[in-house]
């Protein structure tokens, strides 16, 4: 199980206070398409997705970033309980959706990117660190 | 974000969450693009040297298995002597790669034979420093860091990478 210090939890929580979900989500998700192409497979029900101006006008693009935004926040409640508390999204990403893990991670660097782009320098080294590790 | 997406998976291991040490396939820069690259290199030069130590100090903290390299180093926290220097020779290597964004693996060689007789930095990590880079302009330079200028660049320090990794084997 992870073990968070209590400076690491004060950083997670953090950055979720300064999180503004409807940016942070349409601009993470949006760069994973645009950056890496591959990903739209998954989203083939969205219409629209051939160029970044046609992504990040996409409405279905920005609803379901703020989609990934809320279960992450569901992981930042559950902090030391993510494994339990992510069971459904594990089975549904699994067994539903059909996703290559390696996508999360390539998601996870967009997301990471954006919001160090929101939060500028108060995105420290030691903020990164516990991000990385969240 | 390791924790969240690794548990995403059925059973897994912590570090499944970084790219393997198989070579990722080229994917090659096109015209629009290298222009891209050069016009937001433009901006940021005046920069590099604090790009550079901004994020080589965050590969140190936020990967710590990068420090195994810097062993001979007497301090390896921001800000000090060692970290501040070589974040720009970094940077100034980025930078003989965008004067060298047509045949990159030509223009880089004698750092690829660096890396891969000197050094033998494992490739992995060249993901790892590039991620940090990444982070570091989008902070840096938000309105210029568009989505446009985030794929090209990430294009490019992949290709960077694979110039590195060249004479590996």
């Amino acid at each position: 199980m992870v073990v968070w210090t209590d400076a690491e939890r004060a950083a997670i929580t953090g950055v979720f206070k300064k999180l503004d979900y409807d940016f942070v989500g349409l601009n993470a998700l949006g760069r994973c398409l645009i950056v890496y192409p591959w990903t739209r497979r998954y989203f083939a029900t969205f219409g629209n997705l051939f160029n970044a101006d046609s992504i990040m006008g996409n409405a279905k693009v920005a609803a379901h970033g703020k989609v990934v935004l809320t279960g992450l926040e569901t992981a930042m409640k559950n902090m030391d309980n993510i494994k339990n508390s992510f069971a459904p999204l594990s089975a549904l990403h699994s067994e539903k959706l059909h996703v290559d893990p390696d996508n999360f991670g390539l998601l996870a660097d967009c997301i990471t990117i954006v919001v160090a782009a929101q939060m500028g320098s108060a995105f420290t080294a030691d903020v990164q660190a516990a991000w990385q590790k969240f | 974000m390791g924790s969240v997406f690794t548990l995403l998976r059925h059973p897994q291991s912590a570090f499944t969450f970084f790219s393997p040490l198989i070579p990722r396939a080229t994917m090659s820069l096109s015209a629009k693009e290298k222009d891209l690259i050069r016009s937001f290199f433009s901006k940021v030069s005046g920069k590099m040297d604090v790009v550079g130590h901004e994020a080589l100090s965050r590969m140190l903290m936020v990967y710590p298995q990068t420090k195994t390299y810097f062993s001979h180093w007497k301090d390896l926290t921001p800000g000090s002597e060692p970290v501040r220097k070589h974040g720009k020779t970094i940077m100034e290597g980025v930078k003989e790669g965008v004067n060298n964004i047509d045949d990159l693996p030509a223009g880089l060689v004698n750092l690829s034979e660096l890396h891969a007789y000197t050094l033998r930095v494992d490739p992995s990590n060249f993901k790892i420093l590039s991620h940090c880079i990444l982070v570091v302009l989008s902070m840096m330079f938000p309105g210029d860091f568009t989505p446009e200028v985030h794929v090209a660049m990430d294009k490019f320090l992949t290709n960077v990478a694979l110039a590195l990794s060249e004479k590996y084997r």
